[in-house]
């Protein structure tokens, strides 16, 4: 009894020492990721974790909760304690899984630390397809029956589907005419072009990258306001059609709500310190991936428009609940 | 020749050489605890590879996942836990052996296949990479959707002595791999509004459960007995070598082709080419009803296939920047971090470090062997602790494993409710390899099965109108037609006749 007594008294004592956040951190952070291990964004996630322990002079471990297309990761992130010792890095599904009605979770149950990465789609198509320009392709699926084109890349309902899905609607033509073929991710969903199971793969740019510098994929439009540093030649949809629609998946560091304005501030700070880090760019060059950064209240809004971006494409298209 | 000289020299440098012995040694005790698979082994290596040029870097995972692949053996031989889903397929061959006092036989025999399986693999992946690439990549949902048909029918082979209690156990692994969020219309089922379920049943807290709890539950149930045939130890590991080349080297070719061939497709890994060459092995065998009961015949088959399947899961990654697996995946990414960009020009620009990668893909299958032999000669002493303090510490083991597969008490409770299953399973006598089965080929199949429909809008004819899935339907149609021809042999034949041929052998 006494022991329980002490243990309970203990309790009490750390959790009333709990608020003094001068020190903050003083002890190891926890970093979760939504996405398995050996990912692309475990791999950011990672680079970012060595980053701040060397900002931040406490140990930063990455902790993979995986599973439920990302709901199980992003509740986790939402449900942890907002003292700044669990963190996540958030990504696009998080304003995807509401809509698909997946789970209650959307962006307001973050704390909006920074984004650290974005990778615009693109529309990548077989080396020896017909279809030199992205306006031929359109054309094409426009006086084409339903179910002729085939797109692939990402599962029912997620980013890469309302890549394409939003191009068609901005394009004037109905989304539900080129059938969306459900792939485990970018890899099997190339691996579907190339053995002709489909038609176009609207993955990033770096997903596709091995297959286009190998020449067996080419890809027709970039879903950016600029072109791609990684492949400056392909056109920017804009350029091509005219049309304003653009799609990035993106990357970004949050904490649960209500976290302290001093941790929050701090970590914004080391994040940004992280983002301009020689370590973290010549990662991401290697890697291909799209450097973008947005601080604090800036990457909150970021969230809201592309949250209402998404819903109304999603709506367009019958898939929003 | 040039540029395998050159090879030789970036590997013979003593900074490569020791990275590869550390990251060996890494990979074998991460493969050898439970619940931490190869992948996990692989990616807490590469913020380390950071910092490393390109060769050891490259190398480093190399030996690394190739350790942690065999290492899962161990504590299967010796507990009864799968350290990867890839040993499973073997685990009650080798563990009844350990039982029967041969622990030495069980795990010599992991060892050397797996050794030589990795160099078969490697030697493939060596010659024949790019050609190679190019047909794996013609493989579309149609040709991936018989080839999960295949895999399931080697079910009919596991559970040979009562089908219908095969059957039953293959049900439950396929209802168990349907639950959660990861099927082809991404829609939660079975998932009782729980967070975590969308996740679906996590096969490695049910691969624990199923084997090594529910072997926990047997030994408190029986009042914690001792070892079989004590005193239980490991002899000499290398001493059956010889004779189980001469008996098996027609089971290692096939085991090697097998796990070669499906390493190679994207679509399907190391824990596939196990399962479907442990039911080749059987369907070839003279003595069929020895399988699971100490063979090791399957052993050496499936053995070898694993090791290859991971050797040979490289060529579509290398070639095209297409990962046949998850270790494959992290490769990728570490390859595009050293410059070492895949594709057909990574063989024509950077041959030398490409070559070097090979060497030390030799290099890791040859160190496997002294290095698994320490660890054997390490890992051998658990026998002689007494069940009574070896069952809770295989609980916690196991505990620390289930929740570190998705770092969540979820992963806990669903080892432990797959445990009572297990027991149940087999108090039963419904045979578990089947269900295992199940969860692995299961979303495979359905996946397949939706993707084709979906493509097609229903036709059915986009099943076998490709020439390869045709050709793969031809084969599933000739291995059903004999497999009822011998049932309708066995069924005519008298009991008694049975009996004799049974013994003749």
């Amino acid at each position: 009894m006494k022991f329980a007594k002490g243990i309970i008294a203990a309790l009490l004592l750390s959790a009333t020492a709990m608020p003094a956040w001068a020190d903050y951190p003083e002890r190891p952070i926890t970093l979760l990721v939504a996405w398995g291990a050996g990912g692309g964004t475990d791999a950011v996630a990672r680079v970012i974790a060595v980053g701040l322990e060397k900002e931040l002079g406490q140990s930063v471990n990455v902790v993979n909760r995986t599973g439920g297309s990302g709901v199980v990761g992003h509740a986790a992130m939402a449900d942890a304690a907002p003292d700044g010792y669990t963190l996540g890095l958030a990504t696009t599904e998080v304003n995807l899984m509401h809509w698909l009605g997946l789970t209650e979770l959307d962006y307001n149950v973050y704390t909006p630390l920074a984004l650290m990465n974005q990778d615009p789609a693109g529309v990548q198509v077989s080396a020896d397809s017909e279809y030199t320009n992205v306006n031929e392709l359109l054309e094409a699926i426009k006086a084409s029956k339903p179910g002729t084109f085939r797109a692939t890349g990402s599962g029912q309902g997620s980013s890469w589907h309302v890549a394409i899905a939003g191009l068609l609607n901005a394009s004037g033509i109905d989304a539900s005419t080129v059938t969306w073929v459900p792939s485990d991710g970018a890899a099997s969903g190339l691996q579907e072009l190339l053995s002709g199971g489909t038609e176009i793969v609207p993955t990033s740019l770096v997903e596709a990258r091995a297959l286009i510098e190998a020449g067996r994929v080419k890809s027709l439009a970039y879903m950016s306001k600029e072109r791609s540093t990684l492949f400056p030649d392909v056109p920017t949809l804009k350029e091509e059609t005219g049309s304003d629609w653009e799609f990035g998946a993106w990357r970004g560091i949050v904490a649960p709500k209500g976290l302290p304005d001093d941790i929050r501030d701090k970590l914004i700070a080391a994040l940004e310190k992280v983002y301009n880090s020689d370590d973290y760019n010549k990662f991401l060059s290697a890697q291909g991936f799209g450097a973008s950064f947005l601080p604090g209240e800036e990457f909150g809004k970021f969230l809201a428009t592309n949250d209402v971006n998404f819903g109304e494409t999603m709506k367009a298209i019958g898939l929003a609940k | 020749m040039d540029v395998i000289l050159q090879a030789f020299g970036l590997v013979a440098n003593p900074n490569v050489i020791i990275t590869i012995i550390a990251a060996s040694i890494f990979g074998l005790f991460v493969g050898a605890v439970p619940g931490l698979t190869a992948t996990t082994a692989t990616a807490l290596l590469v913020p380390l590879t950071f910092f490393m040029d390109p060769v050891p870097a490259v190398g480093a995972i190399v030996a690394c996942s190739a350790m942690a692949i065999f290492a899962g053996d161990i504590p299967a031989a010796l507990l009864r836990i799968p350290g990867t889903p890839a040993s499973a397929a073997y685990v009650d061959d080798t563990y009844k052996l350990t039982q029967m006092g041969k622990a030495e036989l069980a795990l010599g025999a992991c060892v050397l296949f797996s050794a030589l399986g990795g160099l078969f693999g490697t030697i493939v992946l060596i010659f024949a990479a790019p050609s190679l690439a190019e047909f794996a990549v013609k493989f579309s949902s149609p040709e991936y959707f018989w080839i999960a048909l295949l895999g399931l029918t080697c079910a009919v082979f596991m559970g040979a002595s009562n089908p219908a209690k095969g059957l039953l156990s293959l049900f439950i692994g396929l209802v168990i791999a349907s639950v959660g969020l990861n099927n082809p219309a991404g829609v939660p089922r079975l998932t009782f509004g729980s967070t975590e379920m969308l996740a679906g049943i996590d096969f490695i807290p049910v691969m624990i459960g199923i084997f090594a709890i529910s072997e926990v539950f047997r030994t408190v149930l029986s009042g914690g007995r001792s070892w079989e045939e004590a005193p239980a130890a490991v002899g000499n590991i290398f001493r059956d070598w010889g004779s189980m080349l001469k008996r098996y080297w027609r089971q290692l070719l096939r085991g090697n082709v097998t796990g070669t061939v499906v390493g190679i497709l994207p679509g399907a890994g190391s824990d596939v080419a196990a399962y479907v060459s442990y039911a080749i092995s059987r369907w070839f065998s003279k003595t069929p009803e020895k399988y699971g009961t100490g063979h090791i015949e399957g052993v050496a088959e499936a053995g070898s296939a694993n090791n290859a399947a991971l050797s040979s899961a490289w060529v579509p990654a290398l070639v095209f920047g297409i990962p046949g697996d998850t270790m494959t995946a992290i490769v990728i990414g570490v390859l595009y971090i050293k410059g070492l960009n895949p594709g057909p020009t990574l063989f024509i620009f950077n041959p030398q470090t490409i070559y070097a990668v090979f060497l030390i893909f030799i290099l890791a299958n040859l160190i496997m062997i002294p290095l698994g032999w320490a660890l054997i000669k390490l890992s051998k002493n658990i026998l002689r602790v007494s069940k009574k303090v070896l069952m809770p510490l295989i609980l916690i083991f196991c505990i620390v494993g289930a929740f570190a597969s998705n770092n969540a008490v979820y992963g806990v409770t669903i080892m432990l409710v797959f445990g009572v299953v297990g027991y149940l399973m087999e108090e039963n006598g419904i045979p578990i390899a089947p269900c295992v089965l199940g969860i692995v080929i299961g979303p495979l199949l359905e996946k397949n099965l939706i993707t084709t429909l979906i493509k097609s809008q229903g036709n059915l004819m986009d099943f076998i109108n490709r020439p390869i899935s045709f050709g793969i339907f031809v084969l599933f149609c000739l291995i059903w037609v004999t497999i009822i021809i011998s049932w309708i042999r066995a069924a005519r034949r008298p009991d008694d006749e049975v009996a004799s041929v049974n013994a003749a052998d």
